[in-house]
């Protein structure tokens, strides 16, 4: 088992986020965090970076529990990758890279031709070896997902954590980091992302985990887990599930304009 | 092929980031060999030369004793505390602009200057002598930083908000204490004295003040340069530095602890002398690059050139002397005006 939590409880003061969670990622999953906005997700994948350190349960990566994990030995386990934001000062995309180098490393570091090549594997690996030398504001929101990507594969984890990578991309950008992520996790990484989206559940994930107020509501395949009822449940909304091409992909249209169609 | 030319790219920026250091590094020795020259007396280059060649190898004087005697008491010490100061400063200023995210802080943003303002107020109150008065107002930069840091550690939220806040709220209490100090000073002697270490200069610079300020700024200085290259990895946020296997808040102690000492080191010497520390890493950023692997160097460069530059201009300005403090300001506080237009600029 990859990831493996058990029982985990959080609390931001008296306000209970997470309620007794169990989940198991096996290796080489990827893995869907379905669920309204503040419902968790987020609280659950800072317990996991070991962000959040008062949690209850425990929490094992890979065999180790994290809480027992240096900062450094827990960014050898996983590996971040935020929204691309914009940062205050302007690096070149291969900065933004070797930044990861720091896993590895002391406090006394500066990275060497090593991390350099590594760095340019990991940008080649997400195509875009060809923009190392751009500056990180420059590029499209697309490809800052993807350069935040190719930093958390330098930094040589087999887990990847993505908090919402595609909610600020244009959708030509979403189904390009989306691709690039579902070929990592054939390569054998286990990554768990979170979105907004069950479309995007059905095409890319292996295994959808639904957390609704702060529970566990289903956990197993998208075709599973993804139906009518558990979207009306957790969104407020009726749809409609429908299955394409010999049920290959699966996807969700809302009632209200099947019925103004038709 | 495209892969090849790519490979090669990284290697291109660096040389080009390696020339623009040994250029400004050239600046500062052309700046300080130039600084050595000028001034009321000036002295020629010849006689510079010869002057330090004999503590070598001994020399027949060809220079007059006062000559001597204006070099190695009033001029050497200047140029070389010009250097430590302007070194000093704009390291200080680009670590915290890094640590703390934010590109318009300086390096009294958590009351180190006026601390030590009101340790030097004081000093001169109790009429300590010049020792005494660099030594409070060390101790009181320390002191302050410290207060904050404590403050901030009980400070609940996010780290980097809190450090600023408190630093702002500690740095406005000694300020009010130095008013107090101005309040109750003699205004025949000890008033004036405070007024004018308020401003800043390196007027009185004597090699005692630089062998006392040079082991606190050298250790601070070094810390600042080997750690350099993860303050890259602080400006992306705690959460995202932490998961690259940073130990945040350490490593922000260490920079801020670091960039304190140095200071620290140089207000009490001088007094304060503002805007180097925010204008200096400004201008370095916009010729080398936000890396701090550059940054850093140019930094500390551009900073020992620009006080050596300003220092010049108040000898050579008026007879009697501009405070450096003053201009610094005249120079820093216009730039720092079209700095924000110009982000607002960028904004919109």
């Amino acid at each position: 088992m990859s990831i493996c939590i058990e029982k985990l409880d959080f609390s931001y003061g008296s306000h209970r986020v997470l309620k007794d969670i169990s989940v198991d990622v096996a290796d080489g999953t990827l893995v869907n965090v379905l669920g309204p906005n503040g419902t968790g997700k987020s609280t659950l994948f800072r317990c996991i970076l070991g962000l959040n350190k008062n949690y209850q349960g425990t929490i094992i990566v890979n065999g180790k529990d994290i809480r027992k994990l240096s900062i450094r030995e827990r960014a050898k386990e996983m590996a971040y990758i935020p929204q691309s934001h914009k940062p205050v000062y302007d690096y070149a995309v291969l900065d933004v890279v070797l930044m990861s180098a720091s896993a590895s490393s002391g406090m006394l570091f500066t990275p060497k031709q090593a991390h350099v090549d590594r760095a340019y594997e990991a940008l080649d690996r997400v195509g875009i070896a060809h923009l190392a030398e751009r500056p990180y504001t420059q590029i499209s929101g697309g490809e800052q997902q993807l350069v935040l990507v190719a930093r958390a594969l330098a930094q040589n984890a087999s887990t990847l954590i993505m908090d919402e990578p595609t909610s600020a991309l244009d959708y030509g950008n979403t189904v390009r980091v989306l691709t690039c992520v579902r070929q990592l996790a054939e390569e054998g990484l286990t990554i768990i992302q979170s979105t907004h989206q069950p479309d995007q559940a059905f095409l890319y994930s292996d295994k959808t985990l639904v957390i609704h107020e702060g529970e566990v509501l289903a956990y197993g395949t998208p075709k599973e887990t993804i139906t009518e009822e558990l979207i009306s449940r957790i969104y407020g909304v009726n749809v409609e599930v429908n299955s394409l091409y010999d049920d290959k992909v699966r996807v969700c249209v809302p009632l209200s304009e099947v019925a103004r169609k038709s | 092929m495209a892969k090849i030319s790519g490979k090669n790219a990284p290697v291109r920026r660096k040389r080009t980031a390696n020339l623009i250091l040994l250029g400004l590094g050239i600046l500062v020795i052309v700046l300080a060999i130039l600084s050595f020259l000028v001034g009321r007396y000036p002295i020629s280059p010849d006689k510079v030369v010869a002057m330090l060649a004999d503590h070598v190898i001994p020399i027949d004087p060809f220079w007059t004793d006062q000559e001597e005697t204006i070099f190695f008491n009033v001029r050497l010490p200047r140029v070389v505390m010009a250097m430590l100061v302007g070194c000093c400063l704009s390291s200080a200023g680009a670590a915290y602009q890094g640590t703390f995210q934010n590109p318009l802080v300086s390096p009294d943003i958590l009351g180190a200057s006026q601390g030590a303002a009101f340790g030097a107020a004081v000093a001169i109150l109790l009429g300590f002598a010049s020792f005494g008065i660099s030594a409070m107002a060390f101790g009181f930069a320390i002191i302050t930083v410290l207060l904050v840091i404590a403050v901030a550690q009980a400070a609940r939220g996010n780290q980097v908000l809190t450090v600023v806040l408190a630093g702002v709220m500690v740095s406005s209490l000694f300020s009010a204490g130095v008013s107090f100090t101005k309040l109750i000073a003699d205004p025949a002697d000890q008033l004036p004295a405070i007024t004018y270490w308020l401003m800043g200069s390196l007027t009185s610079a004597k090699p005692a003040d630089v062998f006392m300020a040079f082991p606190p700024m050298f250790i601070g200085l070094v810390v600042l340069f080997v750690l350099r290259w993860k303050i890259n990895i602080l400006t992306m946020g705690d959460d995202e530095a932490s998961t690259m296997g940073v130990n945040t808040k350490l490593l922000r102690m260490i920079i801020i602890l670091a960039a304190t000492l140095v200071t620290a080191a140089s207000v009490a010497v001088t007094g304060m002398i503002g805007w180097v520390g925010l204008v200096i890493p400004h201008l370095s950023r916009m010729l080398i690059g936000s890396d701090y692997r550059k940054l850093m160097p140019a930094s500390m460069l551009m900073g020992a050139s620009f006080l050596l530059l300003v220092d010049d201009v108040s000898r050579l300005a008026t007879t009697a002397e501009i405070p450096i403090g003053i201009l610094t300001a005249f120079i820093g506080a216009p730039f720092f005006l079209y700095l924000i237009t110009r982000e607002g600029r960028k904004r919109r």
